[in-house]
């Protein structure tokens, strides 16, 4: 007999025998039909309560969210939201703005090296600039809104008073609840806009093993979008599913789920909003003080020459020739 | 200092449902909400026991530590209430509550919901109103606990199954009836609210 095989029958003789102790407590416990003994004469909450997760019963009135009696899960959730939650979300959110601080303290405001050509070119059309700050506006508004139902009475209430926090806070609430819409649009637009742009190509690896652009005197290819822009497209598109979806089912309280389903929706609500934060204070820096030329790309929508030769070479380069075949000019000059 | 507490012997308990009723008549509850509610177990079968449950107004209350307004609050009685006025609505109360006590009117379309309501033990409310008066029976109930009486609920009962009163008191009550039947299915919802069971 081999090793396993031994291994295999202790398992089986121990199985067999734990189903024989517990065998007599079972049958004391419930009938065929699943119904409790009828020489049982006692029904134990303490018992109840080990086998099930939620005691449950029959009720008179019509809200089904009544037939619940018991669920300790409550105090799991709380212990989630007022210890996991707040030191969790609060140390994610610091933590990266402590990083993006170091970041920029240690490479500062990254330069377009060739310095500005001076000339301009069109990075991104007027209706992909309304989808994208679409979707921020309502991001920033949803970001703080929602910040405000967890850290709230820690950072405004005590500045403000509970009755004008409480009265800025059901204004939140509505704020968050009908934003939502107009996020959600946002992010089917962008997702539609920028898909075809942001799938992996192999130029996506040679960026990567250049540094990402990061390190100086090193030139990283891309495409219209780099790796990085890539990374954060999708992680955006799979948070801002998640947070929908999720957000959707807060919105709609109890319909088609229960007392669990809320719960997790919740959770994932906000762990996936904490994480999303991060992601996108991490795309505001960049975007912004991080890069110097970056941020007229989404602003105007033109970008300089240089910037696009440095960060976009083959989307640059593409650009031209489509254009040169055209036979329009190849690039304004700056007013 | 009394520590306020309700216990429902549910092998008492016949389902009359006269706890819920008296419950909406003392404090003029309005129509969707049930500040108290009678759930029956193994509806039908052996070992059916019936159960009536409110608010248990819990030692470290969830509902009070996860309300993002802070308007939930216990009494140095040990009795949650909270301040209307503050209320946002959001219904975090309810995903924390282990009893399913809070309430809300739908004030508008799909899920929205108004100011929470629950049990109040039958003592008023946690807002700026004064005590017994018409605006604080509007919007909390009645204040019997200001006149030294118990909730309407337990005082009804007809077969004393809800006991209300402080803690110390009707878990010796109930002990002794237990030990004089010789069985009992517990004190629902002790352990989960109060973090001790009865000893028996």
């Amino acid at each position: 007999m081999t090793f396993f095989a031994r291994f295999r029958l202790a398992t089986f003789v121990l199985a067999l025998l734990a189903i024989i102790v517990a065998a007599p407590v079972l049958a004391q416990k419930s009938g065929s039909d699943g119904a409790p003994n009828p020489t049982a004469s006692v029904t134990s909450q303490r018992e109840l309560l080990q086998q099930v997760p939620r005691i449950t019963g029959r009720i008179d009135i019509p809200d089904t969210r009544a037939s619940v009696l018991i669920q300790p899960a409550g105090r799991t959730w709380e212990y989630f939201h007022q210890v996991l939650l707040r030191w969790g979300g609060a140390i994610v959110i610091v933590g990266t703005v402590a990083l993006l601080v170091i970041a920029y303290l240690i490479l500062g405001r990254l330069p377009i090296s060739a310095g500005r050509s001076g000339q301009k070119v069109v990075r991104f059309e007027t209706f992909e600039r309304f989808a994208h700050w679409l979707t921020a506006a309502s991001f920033v508004i949803l970001g703080l809104t929602g910040l405000n139902i967890t850290f709230g009475k820690a950072v405004v209430l005590p500045l403000v008073g509970p009755d004008l926090f409480s009265d800025i806070s059901q204004l939140a609430k509505y704020v968050h609840n009908f934003t939502s819409f107009a996020f959600v649009l946002g992010l089917v637009l962008i997702l539609v806009i920028f898909l075809r742009d942001n799938l992996l190509e192999k130029v996506d690896i040679d960026w990567l093993k250049q540094g990402g652009g990061f390190i100086k005197n090193r030139h990283a290819p891309a495409g219209r979008f780099n790796l990085g822009e890539k990374m954060v497209f999708w992680l955006s598109i799979a948070a801002g599913i998640a947070v929908s979806a999720s957000g959707f089912l807060l919105l709609f309280p109890f319909y088609g789920t229960n007392i669990l389903g809320m719960q997790l929706a919740q959770v994932v609500h906000a762990v996936v909003a904490v994480l999303f934060i991060a992601l996108i204070l991490a795309h505001i820096y960049i975007g912004t003080v991080g890069m110097e030329g970056a941020f007229e790309a989404m602003g105007t929508g033109e970008v300089d020459l240089n910037w696009a030769k440095e960060h976009h070479d083959q989307w640059l380069a593409k650009k031209l020739a489509a254009e040169d075949r055209r036979g329009e000019p190849t690039a304004t000059p700056a007013e | 200092m009394a520590r306020m507490k309700f216990l429902c012997d549910a092998d008492r308990c016949i389902d009359c449902n006269a706890c819920v009723t008296a419950c909406k008549n003392e404090n003029d509850v309005p129509w969707g909400i049930n500040r108290r509610r009678v759930v029956t177990i193994n509806d039908g079968k052996p070992g059916e026991r019936s159960v009536s449950m409110a608010c248990m107004h819990c030692t470290d209350p969830p509902c009070a530590a996860v309300c993002p307004v802070n308007c939930i609050f216990p009494t140095e009685d040990g009795i949650v209430l909270h301040n209307k006025d503050q209320c946002i609505g959001c219904g975090y109360c309810f995903y924390a509550c282990p009893f399913g006590a809070p309430q809300y009117p739908q004030v508008g379309n799909f899920g929205t919901r108004g100011k929470m309501d629950k049990c109040t033990y039958c003592a008023g409310g946690g807002g700026a109103e004064a005590p017994g008066s018409a605006a604080e029976f509007a919007k909390y109930g009645s204040d019997r606990f200001g006149q030294g009486k118990l909730p309407m609920c337990a005082e009804m009962c007809s077969t004393k199954s809800l006991l209300a009163g402080d803690g110390d008191i009707i878990a010796q009550i109930y002990g002794e009836r237990v030990r004089k039947r010789g069985y009992g299915s517990g004190a629902w919802g002790w352990t989960t609210a109060y973090h001790k069971d009865v000893g028996v």
